[in-house]
């Protein structure tokens, strides 16, 4: 009886808790891919800078790593959340596997810091260090947002497909480090995201720099400021194509619970029809276009490949919302197809003419692609998360059992929500400001993100202040 | 001395530099709250923003630091820890968000009233971490926090008047740090006035810090007995260190020296983080779980090794180059891109 209260308790709090995790780590993720890709962009254009000798190009590295400093700012604040609530929300999950995923955090906080460290010593640096001095302090900044990526997305992988521990009475006593690090999911998930934030950033950034060229500003300036992260994604965008394809195969393999979730197969079976939308039901699927057999075409280059049905597993072990997550599936595939038509479009007019296509329609596609990419990004979260549901740790620790006993998750959650909501608004009116003041006084002479001020030097008659 | 007794010495080595680098950020942010608004406090808060802007990014990781080498070898521990103390350190996350983006945006406010605003969430905020973390320190020390899932009362835990003692001691102390730090800052920048501002300032903090150091040890006598009778004896010369320590930046700051307040001021600081530390041992939390019980398995703890050697290796210089080049007014802002020059 007590033992049903106390887990009655820890319940009522999974709710919350879930959407808590699932809004902060959906905000994350796009400042997180901003922190990976752009700085590579930002260096980019200060090597053409410095190399051409290009006054546009340097003009741009400046003012991208002053708008690099405030996403980031904001971006380590959001993350830090996010490791207070793998305590403050799954303490549990923690507190029984801290110890094996652990490592890729520590690995991760390595990362981390020479990220910060470096992001400063770049955003600083501009007027004092030597110009290739202060280029390649950036460059660290590049690595490490590969390998915190790397470090964070394989924790996530590990939740997908965990191993390379022993559990003891509930107690983990033997780890493999190599195959926690090196587990399952990595190869596929750790590419996908990576690509996921250069492909994102490459359009979000773009997409400003098309808005400005449909409203009449078709300088050479704005116009380096849509190729650079364009190119960027551009190249990124087929290739996230195949490794996303792969890492779908591979699921269905891994994990076919997943597979079937998000493709709506109820029933074991071969020949499965390929939908793209509709509803979900245990009857089957309800609207949509349907594709015979080239669902199990696509997880085994056959129509006859059997591809496990949800109906294999007890309906506790399914996973949550399945007409969300095909929907969502769907949604992240069909953007990445047709920003593929984008890329080749770009690719086909620069090959032919060295330029970019004329009509405004192609910056039109470009200003929309930006959002379009957040919009894949979110889809692809809601994917992996909501389709290893109901477990955190895939068929070993289910979400449930890994939420805090705490009360009060409704109270932070709402808290949360309100204060993202602002921070979210506070940040873009801040990015729309720095943009216009660049537009009114070209001249790089205003106040700067974060902070670096020129000392306070003595004021004459101030006399002591104190 | 054991593998899981190394981890914890690394663990309470990277709250010890948060305390003091992230800290005396916090306490930055206390006294460009307390300068006043509009023209009185902007010289003051000037020097804050300047003095911080390229160093509180990677300041602020060792706590990310901590979390980790906490959760990672110490996992127990860490769930006990935040699903008890879930109030507090929800609070303390919630200054950690604000201040990131009151900083992140008072240098970027277009009009006098957001930068305003962004100064003021900056400063509120700065209070907040520090003295909900110090509570949090409480009630570890004082036994508070039993193991596993929200075992401990989720209330009485944190508010009681150890926690409120210790919290308080710590939005002092970072302030005390910060203000000794922003006399030489001041000096770097040339600026008298300031200097004598933070001066004054630095002892008012030190004699506080004192003052609640003493009214801590008081209650600790008769709500945490086992750390009381340690600190009291074990880990005596500690306390004594930070005594010296402490009395002698309050001399030193007093005569107005130019030299040895920040050291003395950082090892009053250490030596009573470590006092704590070596009145705790070996207990994790007191009384109830100790180091070698909640140590994770022996290749965790190999690995949170090796992960520190490389960290020590590749991060520590990194960071003795960015102080190094932040000191030397190598990475500062200044006019316009040199490209156009």
């Amino acid at each position: 009886m007590l033992a049903d209260v106390a887990s009655f308790a820890a319940s009522s709090q999974l709710a919350p808790a879930r959407s808590q995790m699932a809004f902060t780590l959906g905000f994350h993720i796009i400042l997180a891919s901003l922190g990976v890709a752009f700085p590579a962009f930002m260096l980019i254009a200060n090597y053409r800078g410095l190399r051409r000798n290009d006054p546009d190009a340097m003009l741009l590295a400046r003012r991208w790593s002053k708008v690099a400093a405030v996403t980031f700012a904001v971006g380590a604040v959001t993350g830090t959340v996010l490791s207070f609530e793998f305590g403050l929300l799954w303490p549990e999950f923690t507190g029984t596997f801290g110890g094996v995923f652990g490592i890729l955090f520590g690995i991760e906080g390595i990362f981390f810091f020479l990220e910060a460290i470096f992001i400063a010593i770049y955003i600083f640096g501009w007027d004092r260090l030597a110009p290739w001095a202060h280029f390649w302090s950036g460059v660290p900044v590049v690595i490490s947002g590969f390998g915190g990526a790397f470090s964070v997305v394989a924790v996530n992988s590990w939740m997908n497909q965990p191993g390379g521990y022993t559990l003891t009475n509930g107690k983990v006593t033997d780890i493999d480090p190599l195959k926690v690090i090196f587990n399952g999911a990595v190869p596929y998930e750790v590419p996908h995201m990576i690509l996921a934030a250069y492909l994102v950033s490459g359009f979000l950034v773009a997409s400003v720099y098309a808005v400005g060229m449909l409203r009449g500003r078709r300088d050479r300036y704005h116009r380096l400021g849509l190729l650079i992260p364009l190119t960027v994604a551009c190249i990124a965008t087929p290739i996230q194509f195949a490794v996303g394809d792969t890492a779908a195969r591979s699921i269905a393999d891994d994990q076919p619970i997943k597979f079937a979730g998000m493709e709506c197969v109820q029933e074991t079976h071969s020949d499965v029809t390929e939908y793209i939308y509709g509803r979900c039901t245990s009857d089957g699927v309800k609207g949509g276009i349907g594709i015979p057999g080239f669902d199990s075409f696509l997880v085994g280059w056959s129509t006859s490949t059997e591809v496990t049905g949800l109906d294999s597993v007890p309906p506790d072990d399914r996973p949550p919302a399945n007409t969300m997550l095909h929907w969502a599936f769907d949604t992240m595939v069909g953007i990445c197809s047709v920003l593929i038509l984008l890329a080749i479009w770009f690719g086909f007019v620069w090959w032919r003419r060295r330029d970019i296509p004329k009509t405004k329609w192609f910056l039109r596609a470009v200003a929309v692609s930006g959002i379009a990419g957040i919009v894949a990004l979110e889809c692809g979260w809601i994917v992996t998360e909501v389709g290893r549901q109901p477990w955190i740790v895939y068929n070993v620790m289910r979400t449930e059992d890994a939420v805090t006993g705490a009360s009060g998750v409704w109270v932070t959650f709402s808290l949360v929500l309100a204060l993202y909501a602002v921070l979210g608004t506070v940040l873009v009116i801040t990015l729309r400001t720095m943009a216009a003041r660049w537009r009114e006084a070209p001249a790089e002479d205003q106040p700067v993100p974060y902070g670096p001020q020129r000392p306070p030097v003595e004021e004459v008659g101030s006399g002591g202040a104190g | 001395m054991s593998k899981a007794d190394v981890v914890a010495g690394i663990m309470l080595t990277g709250a010890t530099l948060y305390a003091v680098f992230g800290g005396a950020d916090f306490g930055a942010g206390f006294w460009s709250l307390v300068a006043g608004g509009g023209e009185r406090g902007k010289r003051p808060r000037e020097l804050v923003g300047w003095a911080i802007g390229p160093v509180w990014e990677a300041n602020h990781v060792w706590l990310i630091f901590v979390l980790v080498v906490l959760w990672t070898a110490f996992s127990d521990a860490f769930a006990a820890i935040f699903s008890t103390l879930f109030i507090p350190l929800s609070l303390a996350a919630l200054g950690i968000v604000l201040r990131g983006a009151g900083f992140a945006f008072q240098g970027t406010a277009r009009r006098l009233r957001g930068r305003v605003a962004a100064q003021r969430l900056f400063g509120i905020s700065s209070l907040l971490t520090p003295f909900f973390m110090g509570t949090v320190v409480g009630a570890i020390a004082s036994g508070r926090v039993p193991v596993g899932n929200a075992q401990g009362d989720e209330i009485t835990s944190w508010l009681n008047p150890l926690s409120l003692v210790v919290g308080a001691l710590f939005v002092t102390t970072s302030a005390y740090l910060a203000a000794v730090f922003l006399v030489s800052e001041a000096r770097r920048a040339g600026a008298a006035d300031l200097e004598r501002y933070f001066t004054s300032r630095a002892i008012v903090a030190a004699l506080a810090a004192g003052a609640l150091a003493t009214a801590g040890l008081i209650v600790l006598h008769s709500d945490a007995r086992y750390l009381y009778d340690r600190l009291t004896s074990e880990a005596l010369p500690l306390v004594l260190v930070s005594v010296v320590c402490g009395a002698g930046a309050l001399v030193l700051l007093y005569r107005r020296s130019t030299r040895g307040t920040r050291p003395l001021a950082v090892g009053a600081v250490v030596a009573v983080l470590w006092g704590w530390g070596v009145a705790q041992f070996p207990y994790l939390l007191p009384e109830t779980l100790t180091i070698s019980q909640g140590a994770a398995p022996s290749d965790t703890l190999t690995m949170v090794l090796i992960v520190f050697g490389i960290a020590v290796v590749l991060v520590l210089p990194a960071l003795a180059l960015l102080y190094t080049l932040a000191q030397r007014d190598m990475v500062t802002e200044g006019e316009g891109p040199r490209a156009s020059a």
